[in-house]
């Protein structure tokens, strides 16, 4: 899993993929879509209109990795634990802003998923994806949630207390979930210098 | 002629009403996650900043744990927030109070 991304002359990005890096990145994204959840379409025979002004949750979710996701807007991990009015605060603002932020990441993720199933048959030689800068930009959103959830899945801390985290023999279970997000780390690291160069 | 009601004073009522003036800010706070590079080219892409400017504020989060991004009106900050939250960095707002 050496693959990394290349600009594209004229916008957009391209990396080389093997049949197993394809299956593994469609299905993290699979798994992403399925920890987000399904979207707010309205049921059969319900008002569309409803669903559009439907609020969203108040409370934080109870999952660390999605907590992660969509954290709480007005507390201050410095300021100790927020007082009444804050926490009002956060649940206003997850009520209005989380039904979208769960829709962005939903669309990232599909993006990944799609573009992915649109490739030709992959060859021994693997096979080309080539982006153009929306779909960049869809990428990027979705390797990033995707490393933050299997960051705190691994609970990964700073550099120097994660050493140990990559240097895990082959027979610890943890070993291919540490590969895949540094693998992953690989191709937003070089998503974005394609995208800033 | 309006009556002027007299309020009595308490305690409550002097601290509680907050300050309208007083700006509010966006702090992105340091996780062991986030892509240095990835950071900094959110700072360019949604508040376009400079390279410099990007860079040096990303740095500031990664070594002091969190930087001020933006500050402003609570409903702009709000919409940083959120900007922020869709880009999966790990943002919060607060009143300045210097």
């Amino acid at each position: 899993m050496s693959s990394h991304f290349e600009p594209l002359a004229g916008g957009g990005a391209t990396v080389r993929l093997d049949e197993v890096e394809v299956a593994i990145l469609r299905s993290l994204a699979v798994q992403l879509l399925e920890l987000i959840g399904p979207g707010d379409e309205p049921a059969q025979g319900e008002d569309p209109l409803a669903a559009l002004f439907a609020e969203g949750p108040s409370e934080p979710p109870s999952d660390p990795a999605l907590a992660r996701l969509f954290p709480e807007a007005y507390a201050d991990p410095e300021a100790g634990p927020p007082d009444e009015e804050l926490r009002a605060a956060s649940a206003e603002f997850r009520r209005f802003t989380e039904k979208d932020l769960r829709t962005r990441k939903r669309e990232d993720a599909l993006v990944v998923v799609k573009t992915l199933d649109a490739l030709a048959p992959v060859g021994d030689a693997g096979a080309v994806l080539e982006l153009g800068s929306d779909d960049c930009l869809h990428w990027l959103g979705a390797l990033n949630d995707l490393r933050l959830t299997i960051g705190t899945r691994l609970d990964v801390g700073e550099d120097d207390e994660s050493a140990a985290l990559y240097r895990l023999p082959d027979s610890d279970p943890r070993k291919p979930m540490v590969m895949a997000y540094l693998w992953l780390g690989a191709l937003q690291e070089t998503l974005v210098e394609a995208l800033m160069s | 002629m309006p009556v002027e009601i007299e309020r009595p004073e308490s305690a409550e009522e002097t601290h509680v009403v907050p300050e309208p003036d007083v700006p509010w800010v966006t702090l992105v706070h340091n996780d062991p996650v986030n892509l240095m590079s990835y950071v900094t080219y959110v700072f360019q892409a949604y508040f376009g900043y400079s390279k410099d400017k990007a860079h040096k504020l990303m740095l500031d989060v990664h070594h002091k744990g969190r930087a001020v991004v933006s500050s402003g009106s609570r409903e702009e900050m709000e919409r940083d927030v959120q900007a922020m939250h869709g880009y999966g960095l790990w943002a919060t707002l607060t009143q300045d109070r210097g």
